[in-house]
C-alpha cells in the first residue's frame, strides 16, 4: 500500500515521521543526530531509500549523512566544502568586503535520476555536487564566480543558497536562489549561470531601479509538469513567472501579508500554491496570532485562507524557507513544520489540518517522500 | 571498564616503536557518537620523542577516525574551531601553537588529553 516519509529537519536532531496513505495515523522515528542541527534532509527520487541530511553544529561545522535504508541506520559521507578557487571577497552587512568563508549546507537536492548525484547549496553562498553518493564534494564555480559576486550581500539569516531546483523536461537547466541576491539560471547543467531577477523590487533598499542583483528570495518552487513557471516567495512579494525567470510579477493579491518564507505547488494542480503569510520582517509570526495557509487556486492573486485545524489564537511560530512540503498521492497531501516543534499535515490538499508532532524542537525543514 | 582504561584496540592510530607514543584522548560527547566511540580513545602518535606535539595528535586522531576531519579544527585554515577547546594536566592548552610538545605526562599516558565542547549556547 502507498505510504509516506516526512524528513523533518530540526535545530535538535532529524525525525522521521511515518504513515500509510491515509495520513492519519503516524510513527515518529528520532531524535537521529540529536543535538545538532538538521539544516535539511532529502531522499533521493532514484532511490527512495537514499538519504542525504545536513549535519551542523557552531562547534563542531558541518557533516554530510548518508542513509541507504529509509533512515534506519546512516554513515558519515564527505564534509570538504572547500571553494574550488580563491574565494576572494562579497559584501558583508556595512558594504565592506569580507572573504567568502563556508559555514554549512543549507539544501540538498538529489538527481532524479541517479541516486549517487546530490546537489548542496552552502553558506557563504556556492553550490557543489557530488557523483559518488557524498563521499567528495567538488563546487560548481560558475555560480560564486559569476561577476556580480563581489557584490551580493547576506540576508539576515546569512548568504545561503537555499533553493535548488532541476528543471525535469529541459536538459540541463538548473535554478538556484540566494539570499540575499536573488534567483539564477543555469542551462549547461551548473557551469554557467546568470541572475534572473527582472520584475523584482525591493523598495527602498536599493539605489538602482532594476539591478541585476539585490533581491532576499525566500524560496522558489515549480511544478515539474510546467517548468517554465516558477512561484516565489521574496522577503516581501509573492511572485511568478511564466517564462523560466526572465520576468516575474506579483501575485500577492488579497494576501493578509506577503511577507513569508516557503511556498508549496500542488502536486497534480500546477496553478494551485500555498504560502504562511507572516506579519512583516520584523515581526516573523502570523498575522494576528492566527496560523493560516493561504492558497490560490489561480496561480495567485485569489487566496483563501485555510485555517480548519491550525491554532486560531495566541499562536507565534514561524514556518522556515524548506519547511513546506507536498506529497503527490491521489489526494494531495500538505505539510509543514514550525518554529514552535509542531509539524501539521492536511491530508486533503489544505482543507483541514492536523498535527503529526507538536512538540518537537524547531523545525528547519520538511520535506515528504511518496512511496509504493 | 575501569576509568582511563582505553577500550580501543591498540591498532588504530601510528606504528609503534621508537618515537611514538600513546596517548590517552577524550573527546565530547557529540564526537564520541559521531566516531563510535566509548570512553577514551588510546592513540599512537608519532613524533620526535617526548616532541610529540598537538598538531600531531590530532593529525593522527583523524587518521585512525577520519569522520572528525574537520569537527575540531577548520578544514581549509587547520586552526582550531572556536568553540573547541583543549585542556590537559588541568591547564588549558587550547591557544598554545600547535607544534608545541605536549605535556610530558600526556605522552606518558599517565594524563589524559581532553578535547572540549565549549559551553556556550543553548
Amino acid at each position: 500500500m502507498t505510504h509516506v516519509r516526512v524528513l523533518a529537519g530540526t535545530r535538535k536532531g532529524a525525525f522521521i515521521l511515518t504513515s500509510d496513505g491515509n495520513r492519519a495515523s503516524w510513527d515518529v522515528s528520532g531524535p537521529h543526530f540529536g543535538g545538532w542541527e538538521i539544516y535539511h534532509l532529502k531522499g533521493s527520487p532514484a532511490d527512495p531509500d537514499r538519504i542525504y541530511a545536513s549535519q551542523n553544529t557552531g562547534w563542531f561545522g558541518q557533516l554530510i549523512q548518508r542513509s541507504d535504508d529509509g533512515g534506519a541506520t546512516w554513515q558519515a559521507m564527505g564534509n570538504d566544502f572547500s571553494y574550488a578557487t580563491d574565494p576572494g571577497t562579497h559584501l558583508w552587512y556595512d558594504g565592506t568586503p569580507r572573504p567568502w568563508e563556508f559555514k554549512r549546507v543549507w539544501h540538498l537536492e538529489p538527481s532524479p535520476g541517479d541516486p549517487d548525484v546530490a546537489y548542496a547549496g552552502v553558506e557563504d553562498a556556492a553550490l557543489f555536487k557530488t557523483s559518488d553518493g557524498g563521499a567528495t564534494w567538488t563546487e560548481l564555480t560558475g555560480l560564486r564566480t559569476h561577476d556580480s559576486g563581489p557584490g551580493w550581500q547576506p540576508g539576515a539569516g546569512g548568504m545561503c543558497l537555499h533553493t535548488i531546483i532541476l528543471d525535469p523536461v529541459h536538459a540541463g537547466r538548473m535554478f538556484t536562489a540566494i539570499s540575499a541576491a536573488g534567483t539564477f539560471r543555469s542551462d549547461d547543467y551548473g557551469a554557467s549561470w546568470r541572475p534572473v531577477n527582472r520584475g523584482l523590487h525591493s523598495e527602498g533598499t536599493l539605489p538602482e531601479d532594476e539591478p541585476e542583483v539585490g533581491f532576499c528570495v525566500h524560496h522558489v518552487e515549480m511544478h515539474p509538469a510546467r517548468p517554465d513557471t516558477l512561484f516565489m516567495q521574496k522577503h516581501w512579494d509573492v511572485m511568478r513567472s511564466d517564462d523560466a525567470g526572465e520576468t516575474w510579477r506579483e501575485v500577492s493579491g488579497d494576501l493578509p501579508s506577503d511577507f513569508g518564507f516557503p511556498i508549496g505547488v500542488h502536486a497534480h494542480e500546477p496553478d494551485t500554491i500555498y504560502v504562511v503569510p507572516i506579519t512583516s520582517d520584523s515581526l516573523h509570526y502570523p498575522p494576528d496570532g492566527k496560523l493560516r495557509v493561504y492558497r490560490s487556486r489561480s496561480g495567485g492573486n485569489e487566496w483563501e485562507p485555510l485555517t480548519r485545524g491550525l491554532p486560531q489564537e495566541n499562536c507565534y511560530v514561524n514556518v522556515y524557507r524548506d519547511a513546506m512540503a507536498i506529497d503527490s498521492l491521489e489526494e494531495c497531501g500538505v505539510y509543514f513544520g514550525t518554529t514552535g516543534g509542531q509539524v501539521y499535515v492536511s491530508a486533503d490538499a489544505g482543507d483541514t489540518w492536523e498535527p503529526i508532532a507538536r512538540d518537537l524542537p524547531a523545525v528547519l525543514s520538511v520535506e515528504v517522500q511518496t512511496l509504493p | 571498564m575501569r576509568p582511563g582504561q582505553p577500550d580501543v584496540p591498540a591498532g588504530r592510530g601510528g606504528s609503534p616503536g621508537a618515537g611514538t607514543a600513546t596517548v590517552r584522548v577524550v573527546l565530547p560527547a557529540h564526537l564520541k557518537n559521531l566516531a563510535r566511540v566509548e570512553g577514551e580513545i588510546a592513540l599512537r602518535v608519532g613524533g620526535k620523542g617526548d616532541g610529540i606535539t598537538r598538531q600531531a595528535l590530532l593529525d593522527a586522531l583523524e587518521s585512525a577516525y577520519p569522520v572528525l576531519r574537520g569537527t575540531i579544527r577548520d578544514r581549509v585554515t587547520g586552526r582550531r574551531r572556536a568553540f573547541v577547546r583543549f585542556f590537559a594536566c588541568e591547564q588549558d592548552l587550547s591557544n598554545e601553537p600547535p607544534d608545541v610538545p605536549l605535556p610530558a605526562s600526556v605522552i606518558a599516558g599517565t594524563e589524559p588529553f581532553l578535547i572540549v565542547g565549549a559551553m556556550a549556547g543553548g
